[in-house]
């Protein structure tokens, strides 16, 4: 297929996937926020733009990091280019331009997506609370994600959307990790304590994932085993071996399908090789931010690889 | 005359480009005042030789050659190298080939507009003799009105802006009387070339450009305004389009360049070889 | 104006009145049809239409880029014998529209002839030098072109324009035709209605007939888009998805050695054929526009060498020009040596002395037209206009007369419209698409614009104007 169609399908997965996120982010914040702490909820509002690479921007907007100004940046707001707001209104473009390449199932969830969001645009803001909005979010990417399986053919573009969505959760996941790290990093005396655990158990709440760990894991919850879930456990959905397990999938099927392999596979291979030798006592020796930093890094540099080798087009 | 020529342009790019295409129409026109006896052009990306593109003569008779080169590159040469042998033809296009017809010349580019300056100039030329006279009058007019004077102009001078200013190089002479010949109902054009000037071969504007006027009853006549004369056997033509731009003989595009990334360089010498 | 012919009850037609035979089982459909359920299907058409993204942005009118061009769902109905002259002539024209441009760039008989004034095709503006000297494969310029026809009585159609470079609207053709299908079945199955679902594999067949000699093996033909944010986005998109072709942008395309490539995911795949939806000025920077984005630089070489072919070929918009239109009878004479099928609308040239004192005379009769104009702007209409906005454009006219032409104002015939109170008759044009590659072709069928406006001339969709699907029915 052309590159640059290739090139919408990745970005329309990305959008959506970034939507969702910040979506949650939004939840997560709103939730840190209710416990009382010493240093003010303020800092932990920083901590979590700091996190997600959307501080600079809402200082010099905002300011104050006021419950209602964090809602509008993180949703509304068209000046912040990873916005709720902007991300399904750049999904939609992407999905306009190649609206052939995709069903009308997809289309249809895309637009309507799309289309909702601009009645909510128009509603008074004051009858919106945050849960309605983060759960209209978490609902538009599910149908998207929904007819993407349901009813796309199974070939390269295919691919190419997974790749996106895989490559943003990877991102994604990393960036609320390490919000805990932004958090925390005022005061290390916390760490174990009622307010810590009450953080981690938190995000996972964000991540829809408070009933799986517990599935999964079991007794009390403990930051190794919160990371372990997240990082290294393959059940979970969000995990960081899941997503690379999947680019890795989705590399190896296309270099199936057009019969040559090159620097994505093997780059894609090797992070997932690496993430199966991994332990989280390695990781938290290594410290969990520096992890975290690291890995944010290779998932950028999966990113331009595969952006070189085929949504460039700039393969000879 | 045996004319020898060496024209090499470089471009260099402060960031690399992705990638080059060009067009070129730097080959001597077939007609009866000029012979090829060698003629080799060749383009090279750092030591990486271009691919050659599409060849073909096109309606005005111009041999155009195509390139193209795959980056990243940061410079690029365009060689010319060859030996031409030319007769005086008294200017005339003696013996060319084209489909086009010269009617399709009456048209202006923002680069030869008519303007009231140029109007006046064109009018105060009699045509009492006939429209060769005409011709020879209106090339004279634009020789008297603009002096040779380089680093006045710059390379989107049109015809009346060199005139306002009385001086320029070439490239606006050829504009202005292009101007006047179509203020006077003769279809004209633009023709680059190269021009041998001295013995030292390095003479200003060896990069040469004129135009030509159309004459019924005797077609396509070169007019040089800028040294007050009809092409002789010193002139290589190359080209020809309604103004500089559309007859140059090097057209390119960098993909992936930066506006003000690109510097050119150009030397150019013209022997004789006759002795 | 007197009474306007009315294809339905052949009201102005002198041989008399009463429902015309094409039409007999509308009358029923319609007698069986009650408000309530009209409104119903209205509003279930114009949800399809959204629903599928067909949309049209409105040139310099802002506003929603998303607004639908207006359907009626009064079909506009043709017999079969009508149809056969209307496929004669608009084959005829096209035939000849292509001939004439071959000439033009080449040796130009025709002006040699001293049948078409020389100054009219080389000084025009459309008149393309780069495109002289080469002939395109199978000596086609125009591949499709879109004649513009009204009709004023039983017998009596005259073509209003030639388009010759890139009409568009032939997406609304085709889904006008899906919408009638999907919503009263019942009717299709009652009238004989010809199909004109086919016109997306013979468009694609005919692209690929002109494919350059050096093509090897089956041809690659791609649409050249300016990108979505065109207006006819849609169209573009849709077009290529039915025939099963990339839709590029000119960056998805480059030049190497001899020939374009188009940029996929699996590496340089070589392109044949260009359906190109951008005009010649845009194609390519080196021949054309120094400063265009959209187009391939390198294009213009490869296509004069013959390693790609562009339709339509650079420099056809020659042939569709306003002034040039007043020459394409004595074009089908000379190059066909038939007599026009199809006549032209008596026009005057502003530009000539007499003509333009006619004109002036005359204005509130006539219809002005820009020379370049296009999509209804620029443009009088004289019996419809306010005494101010005659006199303005006389002004206008004045000021430059040879940038206008002008025409009486035709009567043209109405149809049964959907309106609010009702059916009433609204005036209506028709665009055929004709197709024209190794063979000529032209499916049964056409755009049918319509003036939704009581009383109003003017069909274009910038100016209130809707559409209709066209039946051509079985004999």
């Amino acid at each position: 297929m052309l590159s640059r169609t290739a090139n919408n399908l990745y970005w329309i997965a990305r959008y959506m996937e970034r939507a969702d996120t910040v979506a949650r982010l939004l939840d997560v914040g709103s939730r840190i926020s209710l416990i009382p702490s010493e240093h003010g909820y303020r800092s932990e509002w920083d901590s979590l733009l700091q996190a997600s690479g959307m501080a600079e921007g809402f200082t010099a907007k905002y300011g104050d990091p006021v419950q209602r100004n964090l809602e509008s940046w993180l949703f509304f707001d068209r000046d912040n280019p990873s916005s709720v707001a902007s991300c399904l209104t750049a999904a939609r473009e992407n999905a306009r331009i190649v609206r052939t390449a995709m069903t009308a199932q997809v289309w249809d969830a895309l637009n309507m997506a799309f289309q909702e969001l601009r009645q909510l645009e128009r509603q008074e803001r004051s009858s919106l609370d945050q849960s309605t909005l983060t759960d209209w979010v978490t609902r538009q990417s599910a149908l998207v994600r929904g007819a993407i399986d349901a009813n796309l053919l199974r070939d390269d573009g295919y691919n190419f959307l997974n790749l996106g969505y895989y490559l943003e959760r990877a991102d994604n996941t990393a960036r609320l990790l390490d919000v805990k790290y932004y958090v925390l990093l005022p005061r290390l005396d916390f760490v174990g304590s009622g307010l810590d655990n009450y953080q981690w158990s938190t995000l996972l709440r964000a991540m829809g994932a408070q009933r799986a760990f517990h599935w999964a894991y079991g007794g009390e919850i403990t930051a190794g085993k919160i990371a372990d879930f997240l990082i290294l456990n393959r059940q979970s959905p969000r995990a960081l071996i899941t997503c690379i397990a999947g680019a890795d999938n989705h590399l190896a099927r296309l270099a199936k399908a057009y019969g040559r392999e090159g620097p994505a596979q093997m780059r894609a291979r090797a992070m997932l090789g690496e993430l199966e030798e991994e332990t989280i006592e390695r990781i938290f020796e290594e410290g969990l931010h520096e992890y975290l930093s690291r890995f944010i890094g290779s998932v950028a540099e999966l990113g331009s690889v595969i952006h070189e080798v085929y949504l460039g087009g700039e393969l000879s | 005359m045996r004319l020898s020529v060496d024209h090499i342009t470089r471009y260099s790019y402060e960031r690399p480009v992705r990638g080059l295409v060009q067009s070129h129409r730097l080959t001597p026109s077939v007609f009866q005042g000029q012979r090829v006896i060698s003629w080799e052009v060749s383009v090279k990306g750092g030591d990486t030789a271009a691919v050659r593109g599409a060849e073909f003569t096109d309606g005005a008779g111009d041999r155009i050659q195509g390139w193209s080169i795959a980056g990243p590159l940061t410079d690029l040469s365009v060689t010319v190298r060859g030996l031409v042998e030319t007769s005086d033809t008294a200017g005339m296009l003696k013996g060319y080939r084209e489909v086009i017809n010269p009617c399709a010349y009456k048209r202006e580019t923002a680069m030869t507009a008519a303007s009231g300056a140029l109007s006046d100039l064109a009018e105060g030329v009699s045509d009492a003799g006939g429209a060769l006279a005409l011709a020879h009058g209106l090339s004279a007019a634009v020789t008297g009105a603009i002096a040779y004077h380089p680093g006045v102009t710059h390379a989107h001078t049109s015809a009346s802006e060199a005139l306002a200013l009385g001086e320029g190089v070439c490239q606006d002479h050829a504009h202005a009387l292009i101007a006047l010949a179509r203020l006077r109902d003769l279809p004209a054009r633009y023709v680059s070339g190269y021009l041998f000037a001295d013995a030292s071969g390095t003479a200003h504007e060896a990069a040469h450009a004129w135009a030509e006027i159309h004459v019924p009853g005797f077609g396509w006549i070169g007019f040089d305004p800028a040294n007050a004369c009809c092409p002789d056997e010193r002139y290589i033509r190359l080209a020809s389009g309604f103004d500089a731009r559309d007859a140059a003989p090097i057209r390119g595009v960098a993909r992936g360049g930066q506006p003000g990334d690109e510097a050119m360089d150009v030397t150019v010498a013209v022997l004789s070889s006759d002795q | 104006m007197g009474v306007f012919f009315d294809e339905m009850n052949g009201s102005g037609d002198r041989s008399g009145g009463g429902t015309r035979a094409p039409y007999a089982r509308l009358e029923e459909w319609l007698a069986t049809m009650p408000k309530e359920l009209r409104s119903l299907k209205q509003a279930e058409a114009e949800a399809l239409f959204r629903r599928i993204g067909i949309t049209f942005a409105v040139y310099g009118e802002g506003g929603d880029p998303d607004r639908l061009i207006p359907f009626d769902m009064f079909p506009r109905v043709f017999s079969g014998a009508e149809w056969a002259r209307l496929d004669r002539g608009v084959k005829q024209r096209a035939k000849a529209l292509n001939m004439f441009l071959v000439d033009v760039y080449g040796r130009g008989e025709i002006i040699r002839a001293g049948r078409v004034p020389a100054n009219l095709v080389y000084q025009n503006a459309a008149y393309e030098k780069a495109a002289v000297g080469f002939v395109p494969p199978k000596g086609v310029y125009s591949h499709i072109v879109g004649i513009d026809l009204v009709r004023t009585g039983p017998e009596e159609f005259f073509v209003l324009e030639d388009n010759c470079r890139t009409p568009s609207g032939v997406s609304y053709m085709l889904e006008n035709r899906e919408i009638m299908m999907r919503m009263f079945p019942g009717l299709f199955r009652e009238n004989r209605i010809q199909p004109i679902d086919s016109y997306a594999e013979i468009l694609r067949r005919t692209l690929a007939s002109v494919a350059p000699a050096k093509c090897q093996g089956d041809p690659k033909v791609v649409i050249l888009t300016p990108g979505h944010f065109n207006s006819a986005y849609y169209e573009h998109s849709f077009l290529a998805d039915l025939m099963g072709v990339e839709l590029v942008e000119g960056q998805d395309l480059f030049v190497d050695g001899e020939f374009v490539y188009a940029r996929t995911t699996e590496g340089p795949k070589r392109v044949d054929v260009i359906y190109r939806r951008i005009d010649d000025a845009f194609l390519d920077p080196l021949c054309f526009r120094p400063d265009s984005m959209l187009g391939v630089p390198g294009l213009m070489d490869v296509y004069r060498s013959g390693g790609v072919s562009i339709c339509s070929a650079p420099g056809a918009g020659v042939a569709d020009d306003k002034a040039i239109y007043t020459y394409v009878p004595e074009m089908i004479r000379f190059y066909l040596g038939e007599e026009p099928i199809l006549n032209n609308v008596p026009t005057w040239k502003c530009a000539e002395r007499d003509d333009l004192k006619y004109v002036l005379d005359n204005l509130s009769e006539l219809v002005v037209k820009e020379v370049h104009g296009s999509g209804g702007y620029g443009m009088l209409v004289g019996p419809t206009a306010s005494k101010a906005e005659v006199e303005a454009f006389r002004a206008q006219l004045l000021a430059n007369p040879s940038n206008y032409i002008a025409q009486p104002t035709l009567a043209l015939s109405t149809v049964p419209t959907f309106v609010d109170e009702g059916v009433a008759p609204r005036h209506v044009d028709l665009r055929p698409y004709c197709l024209v590659g190794e063979r000529i072709e032209l499916v049964k069928g056409g755009l049918t614009r319509v003036a939704l406006r009581e009383g109003s001339l003017v069909v274009n969709s910038s100016q209130g104007g809707g559409v209709k699907d066209t039946w051509v029915l079985a004999e």
